[in-house]
C-alpha cells in the first residue's frame, strides 16, 4: 500500500512541475493544485498510514498520529487561498497584457490562424 | 617618559570634541545669506571651542592620561557609543581642527563669488566631525561607521564643482576606491570582534596575541589593509588621489594630502600593537609602502600641474610612512608618527601655495608658470621654505623625520637578505623627492618668464596667505628646536602608537657626521643631479604612453556592469518558466542529494497489504492525474479531471483515519472548481496546441520526472520507517489541557493556536489582495464560446434554484453541528466555514448576484475582520488570568433539559476561524462571480 501511496505523491509532483512549467497561466494554476495535493499527501505522510486508525480520544489504543493531520488541514486552507490568488493573478494579467500567458509575450499568440484569434477575441465588454 | 599610565576618566567633554562640529556642519548652512565674514566668523566658531577643549585636555594626555565617555547604543551587536582620547587621538585632532581651522579662512578668500559658500563650509565641517570620530572612536564599528562618512563627505567635496566632468568621474572612483576598501574594513572589524569577543577598542588593544594567535588573523590582516591601503592610496590603490585633484584647493589641501588620506595610516598607527609583529604584516607593509613610496615620487617628477606634482608627492610621502610602519622596529613606528605631522603641516601649506598660484595667476601647469618670484616674492618664499622641507633639507622639519627613516632602514632584517634593498631605494626616494622639489621651486619661482598666463600673477589678499605663512612657521620652529615644540606631543602620540615604554631616542637637529647624515647628501645631490639632466629623463618617460586611470577606471566599471548585467540576464531574464526551472533544479538537487547517501528507499517497517478498493483508488488517481497532464490544453475537460484527482484525495484522507482532513479537502475541491469556472470564464478555453517546442517538452518531462521520482522516493522511505512522533503528548493532553477529545482540532485551536491564528491572517491577506486585484479590471465577456456556440440563455436554471434554495437551511444546519461538535468530534471552524461559504456561493451559482444582493448584504470584509479580532480576543482573553496567549480555559455546565455541556474559549478562537473562512472564501468566489454579470464594479472602484 505504501509503494503505491508513494507512486501517486510521485506521479501528481510530476504532473504538477510538468504543468507549472508550461508557457500559459492556465496551465501552472492547474500544476499548482496538483503540486498542492501532493506536497498535502507527502505532508499527511509523515505521520505514517494508519487505516482505521482512532481520531477522537478513547475511541482505541492505534492513535492516527494528528499532528501533520493539523498542519495539512491548515495548509488545505492556506493552499486554496494561494490557488486563488494565482488564478485571479492569471486574470488580471490577461485584462491587463491581453493575453493570457506567463511572461506577458504575444508571439505564440501572434502565430495563431487569423479565425482561431477573432474567435477568441470575440464578445464586448 | 618612561611609561603609560591609564588613568581611565569618565569625561563628558570628549563627547562635546566631535559633537559640536557635528552641530557646526548646520551654521554655514543658516548663515552663508549674511555674507562671507558673518559665515566664516560663525562657522569657525565650533571647532574652535572644539579646539579649546581639545588643548585644555591636553596637558592630562601628556601626562599620560586616557580620557574616555561611553554610552551604551545598541549593546545586541556590541555597538556602544564610545569616545576616548589618548596621545594618538591628541595629535591627530591637533592636525584636524587646526588645519582645518586654517583651511576655513582660506576658502573664505579661494571660494568666488559664484560659489556656494554655505554648502562647501558644510561639507567641510562635515568631514571634520568624519575624521575626528575616526580618530576618538573607542568602539571599532563606530569608527567604522565614521570612516565610511569621510567617503562620502570626501565625495561630496571633490564632486563640489559638479558642473565638471572631471569632478564627477574624480569623486565617484575616490568613493568607489575607498567605500569598497571600508567594506573589507568592516569585515576585518567584524572577524576582529569575533576573535576578541568585544568591539571596544581598547579591550582589543589589550589583546593582541589572542588577535595574532587567532586562525583568522591573515584573512584580518589582509581586509585590514585593503581598507587602510585604499584610503591612503597605497599602491596598487594610489590612483584616485590624483583625480580628487579636481576638487577645489582647500579641499586638496586639508583631506588629500593632511588628513583623510591620513586615516588609513592612522589605522595602521592605532593598531600597530596588535596586528603588527608578524612577517606577514612587515613583509606587506614595508613591500607595498616602499612599492608607494617609489611609485609616487618618480610619477611626480613628471607631472606638469602643480596639484598633481604635489597629489604624486602626497601619494610617496603616505608611501614613506606605511614603510615606517612596516619595518620592525619601535623607533620607526615613533619615526612614521613624526612624518604625519610634518608632512601634514608642510603639504597642506604647500597646497595652499599652490592653491594661491592658481588664484592669482590662472594657470597651474609648470611649463606656463615661470618667474613667478618676481611677482610673488612673499608666497614664493613660503612656499619655496615649504618645499625644501617635503624635499628634507636640514633645519626644516621635513629633514628630521626624513633622517630617522634613513636611519632606520639601515638595521632591517625585514626583507632576508635583500634587506640591503631597503636603505637603498629609501635613498632613491628621496632623491627623487629633492629632484621634483626642486622642480616645484626652480620652474615655477625662476626659470625666466611666464608664458600665456591668463592674467598678471600677483600676491593674494593678506588672510589668503596666513594660514600658509602659520604652517611654514611651524616647519621651521619643527625643524630646528623639535624637541620643544613637539617633542611632548611625538611623545605621547608614539606612546599611545606603541602601548609600551618608548625606546631612547633624541629629537637633536644635529647626530653628528653618520650614515643617515650621508644618506641625506646622496639624496640631495643625487636630486640634483636628476634635475638637472630632467630633460633625458623626460625624453625617456615619453616614450611610454600616458595611461589615464580615469578612462581605465570608467573601463573597468563599464566592463562590470556589462558582466553583472549578463549574468542577471542568465538567471533572471524576466521569464516565469526560467525562475520556475531554477527553482526546481535547485530544490531536485538539495532533495536529491540526501536518497543518493541512502542505502536503501526500503526502511524497516513492514508495509500493509494492498487492497482492492485502495487500487481502484489509486488507479483513478494516477489516470487523472495523467489526463488532466495530457488534455491541459482542453481546459475544461482538464477541470473536470483534476477535479477526480481532488476526490480521491479526500477519500484518501478518509481511509487513512483523518476525517478532519477529507471533510477539509472535500469542501475546499468545490470552492477550488467553481473558482476555476468562474476565471475559466474569462480565459480561452483551449490552450493553442504548439504551446512549446518538441524539445521543450521533453526536457521539462525529464524535469518533471526526475522532481516526482525524487518526492516519491523521499515519500516512500518516509513511509516505510519507524515513526517518532511528539504527538503523544498532544494525545495525553488533549482532553485534561484542551478540554477537547478531537486531538487534531485541539492542536488547531489550543497547542498550537498561534500557528492558525497566522495562518488566517494570511488566508485574509489573500483575499483582500484578490479583492485588490478584481477592483478595475476590464475584461472581455465572451458571448460564445470557442466553437461560436452561444452560452445557455437560462441563466438560473429553476430545477437547480429550487433545489439549492432548499439545500441552505440544511447546509448551514450541518455546519453549525460540524462547528459545534468540532472540538470533540471531526470538524471546526475550518471545515464549518467552508460549508457555510459553500452553501451561500450555491445560491449564487442559482440565483445571481442581484438576487442574493438583494437578501442578504454581508460585508465580506468586515466579516474577516471579526474573525481575525475575536480570534486575536479570545488569545487576549487568556491574559486576564494571567495565563499566557490562547491558552484555553473550558467548564463543564449543566442546565436543565439539555443535561452537561462544555464551554471552552476555543470556541470564541474557532468561531474567528470560521467566520473568517467564510469571508475570505466570499470575498473571492462572489465577487469574481459579480464580474460575470452586469453589476461588475466599474474600474476605480473598491
Amino acid at each position: 500500500m505504501e509503494t503505491l501511496y508513494a507512486i501517486c505523491v510521485g506521479a501528481m509532483t510530476t504532473g504538477g512541475v510538468f504543468l507549472v512549467l508550461r508557457g500559459y497561466t492556465f496551465a501552472v494554476v492547474l500544476g499548482l493544485t496538483l503540486l498542492s495535493y501532493a506536497v498535502n499527501l507527502f505532508l499527511f505522510a509523515s505521520g505514517r498510514l494508519v487505516v482505521n486508525g482512532a481520531v477522537i480520544l478513547g475511541e482505541s489504543d492505534n492513535y492516527a498520529d494528528p499532528l501533520p493531520q493539523a498542519l495539512v488541514l491548515t495548509a488545505i486552507v492556506i493552499g486554496f487561498a494561494m490557488t486563488a490568488f494565482a488564478l485571479i493573478l492569471a486574470l488580471r494579467a490577461r485584462s491587463d497584457l491581453g493575453n493570457d500567458q506567463v511572461d506577458g509575450k504575444t508571439q505564440i499568440y501572434d502565430e495563431l490562424p487569423n479565425k482561431a484569434r477573432n474567435a477568441r477575441q470575440a464578445g464586448d465588454d | 617618559m618612561t611609561a603609560i599610565f591609564r588613568n581611565e576618566t569618565l569625561f563628558m567633554t570628549l563627547l562635546w570634541i566631535p559633537l559640536l562640529p557635528l552641530l557646526g556642519t548646520l551654521v554655514p548652512l543658516l548663515v552663508y545669506r549674511f555674507g562671507r565674514r558673518v559665515t566664516l566668523a560663525l562657522t569657525a566658531m565650533p571647532p574652535a571651542v572644539s579646539l579649546v577643549l581639545v588643548l585644555s585636555l591636553m596637558p592630562g594626555v601628556f601626562n599620560g592620561e586616557v580620557f574616555r565617555w561611553q554610552m551604551e547604543w545598541i549593546p545586541q551587536i556590541g555597538l556602544s557609543l564610545a569616545f576616548h582620547l589618548d596621545g594618538l587621538g591628541l595629535l591627530f585632532s591637533l592636525l584636524i581642527l587646526g588645519i582645518g581651522l586654517l583651511v576655513l579662512l582660506y576658502a573664505r578668500y579661494y571660494l568666488s563669488e559664484r560659489d556656494h559658500m554655505g554648502r562647501f563650509y558644510a561639507y567641510l565641517i562635515l568631514f571634520m566631525t568624519a575624521m575626528l570620530g575616526v580618530v576618538l572612536s573607542d568602539n571599532l564599528l563606530q569608527l567604522w561607521l565614521f570612516w565610511e562618512l569621510t567617503s562620502i563627505s570626501s565625495f561630496l567635496l571633490i564632486s563640489f564643482w559638479s558642473q565638471k566632468t572631471e569632478a564627477r568621474k574624480g569623486a565617484r572612483m575616490a568613493l568607489t576606491i575607498t567605500g569598497a576598501g571600508g567594506l573589507c574594513l568592516l569585515a576585518a572589524f567584524i572577524l576582529i570582534g569575533e576573535a576578541c569577543g568585544t568591539y571596544s577598542l581598547r579591550e582589543v588593544l589589550a589583546s593582541g596575541d589572542l588577535l595574532r594567535n587567532s586562525a583568522a588573523y591573515p584573512v584580518i590582516i589582509i581586509l585590514f589593509l585593503l581598507g587602510a591601503f585604499t584610503k591612503s592610496a597605497q599602491f596598487p590603490f594610489h590612483f584616485w588621489l590624483p583625480h580628487a585633484m579636481a576638487a577645489p584647493t582647500p579641499v586638496s589641501s586639508y583631506l588629500h594630502s593632511a588628513t583623510m588620506v591620513k586615516a588609513g595610516v592612522f589605522l595602521l598607527a592605532r593598531f600597530y600593537p596588535v596586528l603588527s609583529g608578524t612577517d606577514l604584516w612587515f613583509a606587506i607593509v614595508s613591500v607595498v609602502g616602499l612599492a608607494t613610496l617609489l611609485l609616487g615620487a618618480y610619477t611626480a617628477l613628471f607631472k606638469h600641474d602643480l596639484k598633481g606634482l604635489l597629489a604624486y608627492s602626497t601619494i610617496s610621502h603616505l608611501g614613506l610612512i606605511t614603510l615606517l610602519f612596516g619595518l620592525d622596529t619601535e623607533l620607526a613606528a615613533i619615526a612614521a608618527v613624526f612624518h604625519i605631522i610634518n608632512h601634514a603641516v608642510f603639504k597642506a601649506s604647500l597646497f595652499m601655495a599652490a592653491g594661491i598660484i592658481d588664484h592669482e595667476s590662472g594657470s597651474r601647469d609648470m611649463r606656463q608658470l615661470n618667474g613667478l618670484m618676481k611677482y610673488m616674492p612673499y608666497t614664493a618664499t613660503l612656499a619655496m621654505v615649504a618645499a625644501a622641507s617635503m624635499a628634507g633639507v636640514p633645519l626644516l622639519n621635513g629633514f628630521l623625520s626624513k633622517e630617522m627613516l634613513f636611519a632606520e632602514t639601515l638595521h632591517q632584517s625585514t626583507l632576508g637578505s635583500l634587506s640591503w634593498l631597503i636603505p637603498v631605494l629609501a635613498t632613491l626616494g628621496g632623491a627623487l623627492a629633492v629632484a621634483y622639489s626642486l622642480r616645484f621651486i626652480h620652474d615655477v619661482f625662476f626659470n625666466g618668464e611666464p608664458v600665456n598666463l591668463p592674467r598678471k600673477p600677483h600676491e593674494p589678499p593678506r588672510y589668503m596667505r596666513v594660514p600658509v605663512e602659520i604652517l611654514v612657521v611651524i616647519c621651521l620652529l619643527v625643524g630646528i628646536i623639535p624637541d620643544i615644540t613637539v617633542g611632548r606631543l611625538l611623545d605621547a602620540a608614539a606612546g599611545a602608537v606603541l602601548q609600551a615604554p618608548l625606546p631612547d631616542f633624541s629629537l637633536a637637529v644635529w647626530h653628528g657626521f653618520n650614515m643617515p647624515l650621508l644618506m641625506s647628501l646622496v639624496a640631495v645631490v643625487g636630486g640634483s643631479i636628476l634635475y638637472i639632466n630632467r630633460r633625458h629623463l623626460f625624453d625617456f618617460q615619453g616614450q611610454f604612453a600616458d595611461i589615464d586611470a580615469k578612462h581605465e577606471f570608467e573601463k573597468c566599471v563599464q566592463w562590470l556592469t556589462a558582466a553583472a548585467g549578463r549574468l542577471q540576464q542568465l538567471i533572471d531574464n524576466g521569464r516565469l518558466q526560467r525562475y520556475i526551472t531554477w527553482l526546481v533544479m535547485l530544490s531536485l538537487a538539495v532533495a536529491g542529494w540526501p536518497l543518493l547517501q541512502l542505502d536503501s528507499a526500503a526502511g524497516s517497517r513492514a508495509e500493509m497489504p494492498l487492497e482492492l478498493p485502495v487500487l481502484i483508488g489509486g488507479a483513478l488517481l494516477l489516470i487523472g492525474t495523467v489526463t488532466t497532464v495530457i488534455f491541459s490544453h482542453l481546459r475544461l475537460l482538464a477541470l473536470v479531471m483534476i477535479s477526480i484527482v481532488g476526490l480521491i484525495v479526500a477519500i484518501a484522507f478518509a481511509y487513512f483515519s483523518a476525517p478532519d482532513l477529507a471533510l477539509t479537502q472535500l469542501s475546499v475541491e468545490v470552492a477550488t472548481i467553481i473558482l476555476f469556472l468562474l476565471a475559466l470564464y474569462f480565459l480561452p478555453q483551449k490552450t493553442p496546441l504548439k504551446e512549446s517546442t518538441t524539445q521543450r517538452i521533453v526536457r521539462d518531462l525529464g524535469i518533471a520526472s526526475a522532481v516526482g521520482a525524487v518526492i516519491g522516493t523521499l515519500c516512500y522511505a518516509m513511509l516505510t520507517r519507524p515513526l517518532a512522533s511528539i504527538s503523544d503528548f498532544f494525545i495525553a493532553n488533549s482532553k485534561t489541557g484542551g478540554g477537547g477529545t478531537n486531538v487534531v482540532n485541539v492542536i488547531l485551536v489550543d497547542f498550537r493556536g498561534f500557528d492558525t491564528m497566522g495562518e488566517i491572517t494570511v488566508l485574509g491577506i489573500a483575499a483582500l489582495g484578490i479583492y485588490k486585484l478584481l477592483a478595475g479590471m476590464r475584461l472581455y465577456i465572451p458571448r460564445a464560446d470557442q466553437d461560436g456556440q452561444s452560452w445557455s440563455k437560462d441563466k438560473n436554471p429553476l430545477m437547480l434554484a429550487l433545489v439549492s434554495q432548499s439545500l441552505l437551511p440544511l447546509a448551514l444546519l450541518v455546519s453549525a453541528y460540524i462547528f459545534l461538535r468540532g472540538h470533540n468530534m471531526p470538524g471546526g471552524g475550518f471545515i464549518a466555514g467552508l460549508i457555510t461559504a459553500i452553501a451561500l456561493v450555491q445560491q449564487y451559482v442559482a440565483h445571481g448576484v442581484a438576487w442574493m444582493k438583494e437578501r442578504l448584504n454581508l460585508h465580506y470584509h468586515a466579516l474577516i475582520a471579526t474573525g481575525l479580532l475575536l480570534a486575536v480576543l479570545s488569545g487576549l482573553g487568556s491574559w486576564l488570568f494571567g495565563r499566557p496567549f490562547l491558552t484555553t480555559w473550558f467548564d463543564h455546565f449543566h442546565l436543565p433539559l439539555i443535561g452537561e455541556f462544555e464551554l471552552a474559549s476555543a470556541m470564541v478562537f474557532d468561531f474567528g476561524v470560521y467566520l473568517t473562512v467564510i469571508g475570505a472564501t466570499l470575498l473571492i468566489l462572489a465577487n469574481l462571480g459579480q464580474l460575470t454579470t452586469s453589476e461588475r464594479p466599474k474600474a476605480g472602484e473598491g
